[in-house]
């Protein structure tokens, strides 16, 4: 059983709050709901993105500062 | 000059094509992945992908961008505002590449990039700057001494602070010593810098500012705009000339301004940025930007002068034609950006479905839209200006709110709605506007869109 996280808006996807800090989150972390994953960069403005399930992160299938579409997965929970 | 390089996007960028055909040059647009179906790349003759959509790797690659130049036979580049208009090492790069930048040399860009440097040059050529320390100060006697010359309120800024970090305001003497002391101990934590400055605060003041235009020996200024209404340091909503000034002062303001530029030898199209207390009808200098602004359009609607072009010009070797330009009726700027004010301007990205530009007498829309046309959620959400011309500012109002009634952008959220509410606020009419009025007055309003939005 997986949970997929989607972006809501498109835009440029970060994992970290800021370039020199850590991610969020790391692949085997555990998440709860309400968990802020990472951020998406929409015309210079940033909106955090907040799991929307408890579990315990499998993958991030987009890169740190890559481009991301609305709908697209941006996590994998297990 | 042959063949010009556009070193960037949206709007402007097909302002610079436009400006560019003027004069008889072919154009390159430069374009990343996700904007190769935006309106300058089909107005180019030619187009050159130079990356990925993230600015860093596209608008900001100094070595992708001289490449395409180099490709294409392209021997000059606009760098238009924003990206890398005002940094000083692509000025050099382009100089160091043999291709002419559209824009002062790298030096000047450097030396009114640094504020402490460029406030320096005005003081040197006479315009007034804010009252302050002139410096760093650490001992707090003499922080108390230069408060009371400047005179109260003051602000203190932490030297090593910065985006309005741990900004304190003392109205009076007695608490000036407390606040001081509590601003430096706090740098000295939160920076290892307890080094703070002083400078007089302004409370009631508008943003005025100057264009001008020299050709590295003579330069010469084309009047006031203001640009009051600001949300979140933004501006969005431009007007010129300036209806608080009174002439004497306006010719002073727009005086000093020419005069700074004929200081540094200054080469294209700048601004000279001021804050003018609106209580007092002083003018103090704040900064110099060394690019065509997003307002231009309004010096441009004012004076009847074309500056993209004119400082094209320039930078092909010519010189300056002009003296004191005439000015003739009011202009006023709108910025229609993809962002919902109805929720707190958050960005909209999406499809044009529907699009109907405002035509007349007086009117203008430079904008980088056509039907069918997707936004990219990449850069920054200016869509469109609109910028309306008339006899006199009552006119000018009235041509926008027609002008506005006209405009139809559909598919997306814009701010729209913002200037037909803006248009029928009494502060707004009676020009009583100051940077700090907008935020207070949006808390009051609710600006749902109108039958526009999908």
């Amino acid at each position: 059983m997986s949970h997929e996280i989607k972006s809501p808006i498109p835009g440029t996807f970060y994992r970290k709050p800021s370039p020199d800090e850590p991610p969020f989150k790391a692949e085997g972390d555990a998440v709860a709901k309400g968990d802020v994953i990472g951020l998406v960069e929409v015309m210079k403005s940033f909106h955090q993105i907040q799991s929307d399930a408890d579990g315990v992160v499998a993958s991030f299938p987009v890169e740190d500062g890559e481009p991301v579409m609305a709908g697209q997965v941006l996590a994998v929970l297990s | 000059m042959d063949k010009l390089l556009i070193a960037n996007r949206g709007e402007i960028a097909v302002r610079i094509i436009h400006a560019a055909q003027s004069l008889g040059l072919k154009t390159v647009q430069v374009y990343s992945a996700a904007d190769a179906e935006m309106l300058a790349v089909k107005l180019a003759d030619e187009a050159v992908e130079i990356g990925p959509p993230q600015a860093a790797k596209s608008y900001l690659n100094i070595d992708a961008i001289l490449q395409a130049a180099k490709e294409t036979g392209a021997d000059a580049i606009h760098p238009g505002y924003g990206f890398l208009a005002e940094n000083a090492g692509f000025a050099q790069a382009v100089a160091d590449a043999g291709l002419i930048f559209v824009g002062p040399d790298a030096a000047t860009i450097r030396l009114m990039g640094d504020k402490a440097a460029a406030r320096q040059q005005a003081s040197l050529a006479g315009v007034p700057t804010v009252p302050g320390s002139d410096g760093i100060i650490t001992d707090m006697e003499a922080a108390a001494q230069i408060a009371e010359e400047i005179g109260f309120p003051v602000m203190i800024k932490a030297a090593a602070g910065g985006g309005g970090r741990g900004i304190r305001v003392a109205e009076d003497a007695g608490t000036f010593r407390a606040l001081a002391a509590q601003a430096a101990s706090e740098a000295k934590a939160a920076f290892g810098d307890g080094g703070i400055y002083i400078e007089k605060l302004i409370a009631r003041a508008r943003h005025v500012e100057v264009q001008v235009l020299g050709d590295g020996h003579d330069a010469t200024h084309f009047w006031d705009r203001e640009c009051s209404l600001q949300r979140r340091r933004q501006k969005v909503w431009e007007e010129g000339p300036s209806a608080a000034l009174d002439e004497p002062t306006r010719e002073a303001l727009c005086g000093s301004a020419a005069a700074l530029a004929r200081k540094v030898g200054y080469k294209g199209a700048g601004t000279v940025e001021y804050l003018y207390d609106d209580t007092t009808g002083a003018f103090y200098f704040i900064e110099m930007n060394t690019r065509i602004q997003v307002e231009h359009p309004v010096t441009e609607m004012i004076t009847g002068f074309d500056l993209v072009a004119e400082m094209i010009r320039i930078a092909d070797g010519q010189k300056l034609r002009h003296g004191l330009t005439p000015r003739r009726g009011h202009a006023i700027e709108v910025r229609l950006n993809a962002e919902d004010p109805a929720n707190n301007f958050m960005p909209f990205p999406g499809v044009v479905s529907g699009l109907e530009v405002p035509e007349g007498d007086g009117i203008r829309f430079d904008h980088m839209l056509y039907e069918g046309y997707a936004i990219p959620p990449f850069y920054d959400s200016l869509l469109g200006k609109l910028i309306v011309h008339g006899t006199s500012r009552a006119d000018a109002l009235d041509r926008l709110a027609g002008a506005l009634a006209q405009l139809r952008i559909e598919g997306l959220a814009t701010t729209k709605p913002l200037f037909e509410a803006l248009l029928k606020a009494e502060d707004v009419q009676s020009n009583a506007v100051h940077t700090k009025w907008l935020e207070p007055w949006l808390e009051t309003q609710d600006l749902t869109q109108g039958d526009e939005a999908a």
